[in-house]
């Protein structure tokens, strides 16, 4: 939902980053409201996940250049576990497995690490339980997940509904979903954009990296934007993303093409 | 925790590494028990060899010195305070000295083996399995006063415990344990070891299970930066038997655990879990060996370790193989954990294999925190330092919760990383 009034949530101005001596991020430009859903999307390797990364604090990454405001707040400077108390919450494209940590105690942690972050009370195991088995219905996903190590043998699809699981626990004013929905099959698709859609709101707001229309045929987005090279090179409405499906992305090269004839110095 | 109480010091400490070893065997001889002549022996032995010392082998990366520093005299601990007994465990107390058994009733099942037929089978296990000769096996054998041998006959329900805790006086603290297991009989026992002060709990283990026997064993030894711990396992198994032992021993000036197994006919199961924990200026040490010396047996050995600050993890893994135990199938992985630039890490595997129709895999890893993990945490708002202390728990739960048990109600993550378990 557009309202130019609501509030900025978060606002990435001309973002440059670098893996290594790599610059991967040359310059991403993004304002997101509350109530707004954006759609990400691009060819592989044109940095999505390394902007989604960079957001959420990886140290891999290092920051060269431009601003990111969270709530107005410079993001950047913050520790990772900091971000994600304020509410920035990264659903990961691939989740990482955590041998021997069980997952309902990880949730419990991260659960009362938000709590705290948001000024309310820690839960204590009991009242977790209840919380964690109420949110379970969203993504319909098996109570005996919990008693597993965190994602350890977890196939692809459960891995995802394990982190919307994380999302609906977490109560985020910005989630950024890298690919939740690959490698799902269709009912959990469903499943995973029925919770996305539960969660949205007109307070928060969602950036939702995807590959595929077919999510965005449940998710309607206001916005989609196409990134390639490090930067966002289109952005448009939601037939932006119907087009791209059509198309493909081999108006990208002209496009790149052009800008890399316009020195960045220039701009 | 209550003193202890002590047997007369001497003097003679200072006299070097060689006096150290006379000193003690001088307060531990004479008695009328009946491991008095098995003792005189042992004395002897070792009265004849030198300290074991870096130039040898299985002394290597091993520093005897937080052991020579203790006072050479027998100890014999007060009663400490412990945490309550599960149900379904029997828990004896094993101080050296006192008789374990007096006033406890044993399961159906569990008898004393004594007499003639005790002095004859003692040590049968550990010359079987080329354990005899061990330093530490010498130095229990002269020291030890007492045996706490056990037969089991049927499917044990009550798993037992067998407990003790050096306490904080100085000394020797020497046990020794025998468990024969007839056939087709199974048993659940739990060692656990603890000490807070400047002493040696010196251990020996000798466990023979007959025809499909079952034995699921578990150390668990949280020590002391003062204290030492020798323990040696010795297991001796028929066809068809298994034996599981799972240990997880840390925070000793010196630990050092020797599981020795031989399959004698090879087709039995032998699982091996491990945990060791050096910290500070610690030392933990595992040196495992496991015959196969029939066909047919199977093998399955997971060693992990974490080294911290200046601590020292040592793992050595032998493996034999010889020409008739074709088909064993035999895995062993040591995965380690290292937390700090100034902590060290030696593991080796040493696999013998004649056999050509096997199976041995093996393998090592040496890693610090993983990034992604710790990351994937902190992306979660877990603060990094309680990210890590997840990681490390995750890393010790996968053995620490195969342990027996009885095992839950000494708190094993607490004592051993001296932290809150949940
Ligand atoms: N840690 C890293 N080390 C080296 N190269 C990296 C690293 N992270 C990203 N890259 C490189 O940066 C580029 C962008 O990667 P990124 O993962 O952001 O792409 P993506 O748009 O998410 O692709 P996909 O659609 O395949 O998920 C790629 O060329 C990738 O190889
Ligand atoms: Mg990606």
């Amino acid at each position: 939902m557009i309202r130019p009034d609501a509030p900025v949530l978060l606002e990435i101005h001309d973002l440059q980053a670098r893996v290594e001596d790599q610059p991967i991020l040359k310059g991403v430009s993004l304002t997101v409201r509350a109530g707004e859903i954006h759609a990400v999307m691009g060819r592989n390797g044109s940095g999505k996940s390394t902007l989604s990364k960079v957001l959420a604090g990886h140290p891999a990454y290092t920051v060269t250049g431009g601003t990111v405001h969270y709530l107005g707040e410079d993001l950047l400077s913050l520790e990772p576990e900091l971000r994600a108390r304020a509410g920035l919450f990264l659903g990961f494209q691939y989740p990482v497995e955590i041998p021997g940590v069980s997952n309902l105690e990880f949730l419990r942690v991260a659960t009362n690490a938000r709590r705290a972050g948001k000024g309310e009370e820690e839960l204590d195991t009991f009242a977790f339980e209840d919380l964690v088995r109420e949110r379970l219905q969203v993504v319909q996903m098996d109570p005996a997940f919990l008693e597993r190590s965190v994602n350890e043998g977890f196939s692809g699809g459960e891995k995802k509904r394990n982190e919307i699981l994380q999302m609906a626990l977490l109560d985020p004013l910005v989630a950024v979903l890298d690919e939740t929905d690959s490698g799902l099959d269709i009912d959990a698709l469903r499943i995973v954009a029925g919770g996305v859609n539960h969660l949205a709101g007109p307070d928060n707001a969602t950036l939702l990296i995807t590959h595929y229309q077919r999510l965005l045929d449940v998710i309607t987005p206001d916005y989609v934007h196409v990134m390639a090279a490090g930067r966002i090179l289109r952005t448009g409405g939601k037939e932006l993303a119907l087009e791209l499906e059509e198309r493909g992305y081999d108006w990208v090269d002209a496009e790149l093409a052009a800008l890399e004839r316009t020195p960045a110095e220039v701009l | 925790m209550v003193a202890a109480s002590l047997s007369t010091p001497t003097a003679a400490a200072g006299a070097g590494p060689g006096g150290w070893i006379a000193a003690l065997l001088a307060t531990a001889s004479g008695g009328a028990d009946a491991l008095a002549a098995s003792r005189q022996r042992a004395a002897q032995a070792l009265a004849q060899i030198p300290l074991p010392s870096r130039r040898d082998e299985a002394w290597r990366f091993t520093d005897l010195a937080p052991l020579t520093a203790l006072n050479p005299t027998l100890l014999t601990p007060a009663p400490a305070a412990q945490p309550e007994v599960a149900a379904g465990s029997l828990r004896l107390h094993l101080d050296g000295r006192s008789d374990p058994l007096a006033g406890i009733s044993l399961p159906a099942g569990v008898e004393p083996i004594s007499g003639a037929e005790l002095s004859e089978t003692l040590g049968q296990v550990l010359a079987a399995t080329g354990s005899a000769d061990l330093w530490p096996v010498l130095l229990n054998g002269a020291t030890a006063r007492s045996v706490l041998a056990l037969r089991v006959r049927g499917a044990v329900p009550t798993s037992l415990e067998l407990v003790s805790d050096a306490g904080g006086g100085e000394g020797i603290l020497s046990l020794r344990l025998l468990l024969l297991l007839e056939p087709g009989a199974s048993v659940e026992v739990l060692q656990v070891h603890r000490s807070s002060g400047a002493n040696l709990t010196s251990v020996v283990l000798e466990a023979r299970l007959r025809e499909g026997a079952v034995l699921r064993h578990g150390l668990l030894a949280p020590g002391d930066g003062a204290a030492c711990l020798l323990a040696t396992v010795a297991v001796e198994q028929a066809t068809g038997s298994r034996y599981s032992g799972v240990s997880a021993h840390g925070g000793w000036a010196l630990g050092r655990l020797e599981p020795r197994l031989v399959q004698r006919e090879g087709a039995a199961h032998s699982a091996l879990k491990a945990l060791q924990l050096a910290d500070g200026r610690q030392i933990s040490d595992t040196h495992s060996q496991m015959v196969f010396a029939g066909p047919g047996g199977r093998l399955e050995q997971l060693h992990k370790a974490v080294a911290d600050g200046h601590g020292r993890s040592v793992f050595n893994g032998a493996v034999q193989v010889p020409r008739l135990a074709q088909r064993t199938d035999a895995a062993q992985l040591s995965r380690n954990l290292l937390l700090s630039d100034r902590a060290r890490i030696d593991t080796k595997p040493e696999l013998e294999i004649v056999a050509d129709d096997v199976r041995c895999a093996h393998g090592a890893t040496v890693s610090r925190l993983q990034q992604d993990e710790l990351f994937y945490l902190q992306s979660r708002g877990i603060a990094a330092d309680q990210a890590a202390r997840l990681l490390l728990r995750g890393f010790c739960e996968e053995v620490l919760q195969e342990l027996p048990a009885a095992a839950a109600a000494w708190q094993p993550l607490v004592s051993l990383l001296g932290e809150e378990g949940r």
